[in-house]
């Protein structure tokens, strides 16, 4: 049991080290048009959809607030801390009530959690900034993030079906 | 669904969720379009139209108020725009230059919009300030 644990542990730990790869790699991509800042793949999601299938809700989480604090001490501010945070948030939750749903594959899910986390973000941004004119950034984030959600779901969905954690 | 149950997690899903998953794409790009669309169309309106010819600034006028601005322009002010601002919006009456596009254009009144005379190079664009209006933010 206790060998179980470690091993589940272990590889929770592998997984976070990824998703901050992930992460890192992602922000050494250009920015896809300028004026609209936060488009991204959302590359660490892959690792985060994947625990949320394989393990649970209780992991995904564990592991994306580590990712998110990691990341943001390391590359970030606190600004970026909050931005992800939120997103990382809503995206998760929403992620995890869509998979007990069942009504929707891995691609759909993270199409969801894509849109969602962009909606997180926005909705902090005009927290923080106090400004409602942020609404028209929300147009353009939810068709990138539709697009990114559903690349990084084909890719979450390999992962599912080829990373093997029987042992666990 | 069948073919996935021997999965660990049939998680990449059979027919009905990827028809599920096509519905809820389509649904969630049709809202997002539908909300660009009613956001472009209900732009806030302006409160002042901006008057510049040839870049350089020429003036700002309350949409508030009633009035007819006479838009001079060329070396000796042979040329003119008449610009009237009548219930809140802003249109070209009349223009002395060749194609009238100006003057053909409807009234504006949302922020952003404007009207451009290119002969002339005159440009009214609405504005949105909060100076000396009535809803002057703290």
């Amino acid at each position: 049991m206790m060998r179980k644990q470690a091993h589940k542990v272990a590889f929770l730990g592998l997984c976070t080290a990824v998703a901050m790869v992930f992460a890192w790699v992602e922000s050494l991509l250009p920015p896809l048009i300028a004026a609209v800042p936060g488009i991204k793949l959302g590359l660490p999601n892959i690792a985060i959809i994947f625990i949320l299938y394989r393990f649970g809700v209780k992991e995904a989480a564990a592991v994306s607030l580590t990712r998110i604090i990691a990341v943001s001490l390391l590359f970030g501010n606190p600004m970026t801390m909050a931005y992800s945070l939120a997103g990382g948030f809503l995206s998760l939750t929403v992620m995890a009530v869509l998979r007990k749903w069942n009504i929707l594959s891995i691609v759909g899910v993270s199409v969801a959690g894509g849109v969602l986390h962009n909606v997180g973000q926005i909705l902090m941004a005009m927290l923080l900034l106090d400004t409602a004119e942020l609404g028209y950034y929300m147009i353009v984030l939810a068709v990138t993030g539709t697009v990114s959600g559903v690349f990084i779901g084909l890719c979450g969905g390999f992962a599912v079906k080829r990373i093997h954690t029987k042992k666990m | 669904m069948n073919q996935n149950d021997k999965k660990p997690t049939a998680a990449v899903g059979g027919g009905r969720k990827f028809k599920n998953d096509v519905i809820f794409i389509g649904v969630l790009l049709l809202v997002t379009v539908t909300l660009g669309a009613a956001f472009f169309l209900l732009r806030e309106e302006g409160n002042a139209v901006t008057v510049t010819v040839d870049g350089k600034e020429y003036g700002v006028y309350a949409l508030s108020e009633d009035r007819v601005v006479e838009i001079r322009t060329g070396d000796a002010g042979e040329h003119l725009n008449r610009l009237v601002i009548r219930d809140g919006r802003a249109f070209v009456e009349t223009a002395t230059c060749p194609d009238g596009i100006c003057a053909a254009h409807k009234p504006i009144y949302r922020d952003g919009e404007s009207i451009i005379c290119l002969p002339h190079k005159v440009v009214v664009t609405v504005i949105k300030t909060y100076e000396g209006g009535p809803d002057v933010i703290a």
